[in-house]
């Protein structure tokens, strides 16, 4: 006997007309008429006033309109067989409904909407309390209550006024053409039910794609505020992200812009350190502005030695893979896989990997192996299979247990979460996460972070997690990030050469007015915690290159913004430094050590040669701006960053830049 | 893409006219297919998704992109079909008291006779919670864990809901074939 659900699906699916195409373009018309029309309210600040109910898509006319269709309804059996139970409890709602939306002149305000709103509970209650299936009916009416937290403050008053001033109408229209109460009765009881409910749900959920990001750096005067301190950031995660939105044909949201992501994205050829050196050198160029003729950029770029690859230390990685349901879409777990393989091909024999998963639970998938025995490891990896929903336990645990349990002397031990977004790791509460990885930090295990796919790629937590792990935030989009990201930067993605990286800048007022730092906002640092060695800051791998950017606007140049205070106690306009700008301090602390070490640097008026280099940074710094609606930039524009990105490509051996050239002309041309 | 989509949504959200015309354009279809299933009339389901769609700008600024697009369109309408039977359910009661209920329960009686499809049959004697479940699995291929999101309600109760069909069409068959 074949199955009655199979039989069922056949039929419906037979049964199911495709839409007609006129009666599709109407309505496809006269919902985008009403999107402009909602959204032009909205942007003149109207939608916060309770508007007339002719404005609502499904308001008065639209349940006019609907009273025809339930005519049209009535005559047919199926509308009759199902509805015949439910309709004595109607009526119960109908008779509250009539006193308290009738009551004259009563303020509209929200307790009266709520007590329709709890009306309007009550009679799915009941309905579902009397239908057939009573057993799951508290289960199906739970989401609506629960959906209406605190949280949602925003929403509800004025959803419930409008509400308010809906029924009012209602009723109004209602006493007028009493003779007609078949119409008026359904269209008051349909009033409260309707759409205002739905739109209360949904209007909680909170937001899945989260992004990290402070206001842009404000300027800053020299002479009230002359250090500027900040932790180096190599994450390049930001502009994965920024291109993804692109490839869609979005621009990004200005919070998921994160310049100096953006700009340290590209390899720059900046001269590393010599055998004898810091494991960093740092490069000074002070350069025109693109977007202003009147102010200087300051191009600060530290280049990380490149030890060869055969000189590294061996490594042990612990894969920590997400293997939630939602990572079960082509560009996430299938890629992942993909991604490691590629990686492996990297690995020499004495390195050792490890796998954990969470979803469901969490488990020790493949135990350290050797990186020589491939086939474990590949099988391992194509056994992964995403499935689970609920939270995994101790994810993150295992893994720096697995990780302990691999360390040791001369080796580079680091933890390696892949994930879509979903943090379920086993430890609810961020702040005890951020510990947690904060104090097996101290134990000298690293951790990376790799997100897949879009959705709820929740990218705050990705770099607070990387950033507390002493590890590097990367977001993989397509096999070639993969590549980018685990192949040809493997070595510095995986073996830090400078721990704690920070950068004091400190300006001399005698020469520079204004200043401001491109980017950095989320990496700022007090100026005392600079020679603080227990506060954490960023790392460097081996061959990463590091740039920042001030724009800085030199003393009597017509670009200075502010003007000098009346008030302020009259002193000699400040001298000295010798022409200086600025002076550049840079502590770090070599792998494993406690104590930092400092480099020191002036900089100078024209110091350092413009490059191809500096002006390909200074163009995506410029681009990054404008998706951010950066202030400072006058008339400079998408175009210009075009040119000047386009003009100084270099060698780009793997074509990262001409693909930002690419990105700044779809960016153009969705932002008009 | 399902990604592709809550980028578009949040943009139309924040007021893309271009993001908002190619989401609707779309995911008409599929979303007038869903108010076929759920109300079994052509009509209605034009209305329907006219209502939805109407209602789409407003209620797109409270996508938070928590869920999937596709979900929380779903879930949309489903509970825009909720609406709808209430209203109607409403309008047959109010009706009796004119007279009218007992004049459209004889109407329907006859419509019986014409010989209704099975599936119009099957599907109107499924009580509501079972047929859009039915609905949801069944139509559109979602699975049981998609359509618990959608209806909000837990993954065993889909599947339960779903057995339940199974059984009540076994009945219906064998009534069908005892008579």
């Amino acid at each position: 006997m074949t199955d009655p659900l199979d039989e069922l699906k056949r039929a419906i699916n037979d049964a199911t007309p495709a839409p007609d195409p006129a009666r599709r373009a109407a309505i496809l018309a006269r919902a985008q008429e009403t999107f402009e029309r909602e959204t032009f309210e909205r942007t003149q600040g109207m939608a916060a006033a309770p508007r007339p109910t002719r404005d609502r898509p499904i308001g008065w006319a639209g349940l006019r309109h609907g009273v025809g269709r339930m005519y049209a309804a009535l005559a047919s059996r199926p509308a009759l067989a199902a509805t015949t139970g439910l309709a004595a409890l109607g009526l119960v709602v109908l008779v509250p409904m009539i006193r308290e939306g009738t009551v004259p002149g009563l303020p509209p305000d929200t307790p009266i909407s709520g007590a329709i709103v709890s009306q309007e509970k009550m009679s799915i209650e009941r309905a579902d309390a009397d239908s057939a299936d009573s057993a799951v009916a508290p289960a199906a009416v739970e989401p609506p209550s629960r959906a209406a937290p605190p949280a949602a403050v925003g929403v509800p008053a004025p959803l419930a006024r409008i509400e308010m001033l809906e029924a009012e109408q209602r009723a109004r229209s209602m006493q007028g053409r009493a003779a007609d109460s078949a119409a008026g009765v359904a269209v008051l009881e349909a009033g409260p039910t309707g759409e205002p409910v739905i739109g209360y749900e949904i209007g909680s959920e909170p937001g899945s794609e989260t992004f990290a990001n402070a206001d842009p750096q404000p300027l800053k005067i020299a002479v009230e505020e002359p250090v500027s301190t900040f932790a180096i950031d190599v994450d390049t995660a930001s502009y994965a992200v920024v291109r993804s939105s692109l490839m869609r044909g979005f621009l990004p949201p200005p919070e998921a812009v994160r310049v100096e992501e953006m700009i340290n994205y590209f390899p720059y050829g900046h001269p590393g350190p010599a055998a004898d050196e810091a494991p960093f050198r740092p490069t000074v160029t002070v350069t025109e502005t693109p977007w202003n003729p009147d102010t200087q950029l300051i191009h600060i770029a530290l280049q990380g030695r490149s030890p060869a690859v055969k000189d590294r230390p061996p490594l042990n990685l612990v894969f920590l893979i997400d293997t939630s349901g939602s990572m079960d879409e082509p560009n996430k777990l299938p890629l992942l896989i993909q991604s490691f393989r590629l990686m492996l091909g990297q690995l020499r024999p004495e390195d050792q990997v490890a796998i954990v998963t969470y979803a469901g639970s969490a488990g020790l998938v493949l135990a350290a192996t050797p990186a020589g025995d491939r086939d474990t490891i590949l099988a391992a990896l194509h056994r992964l299979d995403a499935g689970g929903s609920t939270a995994g336990a101790e994810g993150l645990q295992l893994a720096y247990e697995a990780a302990e349990g691999m360390a040791a002397e001369g080796s580079v031990t680091r933890v390696i979460l892949a994930t879509d977004g979903d943090f379920n790791v086993g430890i609810a509460d961020p702040e005890a996460l951020e510990i947690f990885i904060a104090r097996n930090r101290a134990s000298g295990i690293y951790l990376s972070v790799l997100g897949f796919g879009r959705g709820n790629l929740d990218d705050a937590t990705m770099q607070a997690l990387a950033q507390h792990g002493n590890g590097q935030a990367a977001y993989i989009d397509t096999l070639s990030e993969a590549q980018k990201v685990l192949v040809d930067q493997l070595a510095g993605a995986l073996f830090p050469i400078a721990d704690d990286v920070k950068i004091q800048v400190e300006f001399n007022p005698a020469a520079v007015a204004e200043y401001r730092l491109i980017g950095y906002e989320t990496r700022a640092l007090r100026r005392e915690d600079f020679n603080n060695d227990r506060v954490d800051a960023g790392e460097i791998g081996a061959g990463h290159s590091v740039t920042a950017i001030y724009e800085v606007t030199p003393v009597g140049s017509p670009a200075v913004l502010s003007d000098p205070l009346r008030y302020a106690e009259r002193r000699a306009p400040p001298q000295g430094g010798d022409g200086e700008f600025a002076f550049l301090r840079l502590r770090y602390k070599e792998p494993g050590e406690d104590v930092s070490r400092l480099i020191e640097l002036a900089i100078t008026p024209g110091m350092g040669t413009a490059n191809a280099d500096t002006r390909f940074a200074a163009a995506v710094a410029g681009f990054g701006q404008i998706l951010r609606g950066s202030r400072y930039l006058g008339n400079w524009s998408y175009p210009d960053a075009i040119a000047l990105a386009g003009a100084n490509t270099g060698d780009d051996r793997f074509g990262y830049r001409r693909e930002a050239v690419t990105l700044m002309q779809l960016a153009e041309s969705l932002s008009d | 893409m399902a990604s592709g989509d809550n980028d578009l949504a949040l943009a139309a959200a924040r007021g893309d006219r271009a993001a908002f015309a190619a989401l609707l354009e779309r995911h008409y279809d599929r979303l007038f297919r869903l108010c076929f299933r759920l109300t079994g009339r052509r009509e209605t389901a034009e209305d329907l998704t006219q209502d939805i769609c109407l209602a789409l700008p407003a209620k797109l600024r409270h996508f938070r992109g928590e869920a999937k697009l596709t979900t929380w369109l779903y879930r949309v309408a489903v509970n825009a079909a909720h609406d709808h039977r209430r209203r109607a359910a409403t309008h047959a009661k109010s009706a009796a008291g004119w007279g009218h209920w007992e004049s459209n329960r004889r109407a329907a009686a006859e419509h019986t006779a014409e010989n209704l499809d099975w599936l119009q049959q099957a599907m109107a004697a499924l009580p509501e919670q079972l047929r859009d479940t039915a609905a949801l699995v069944l139509g559109d291929e979602l699975t049981h864990a998609e359509a618990a999101q959608v209806l909000g309600i837990s993954e065993g109760t889909v599947s339960w809901r779903l057995s339940e069909v199974r059984k009540r069409l076994r009945v219906m068959r064998q009534e069908e074939l005892s008579s």
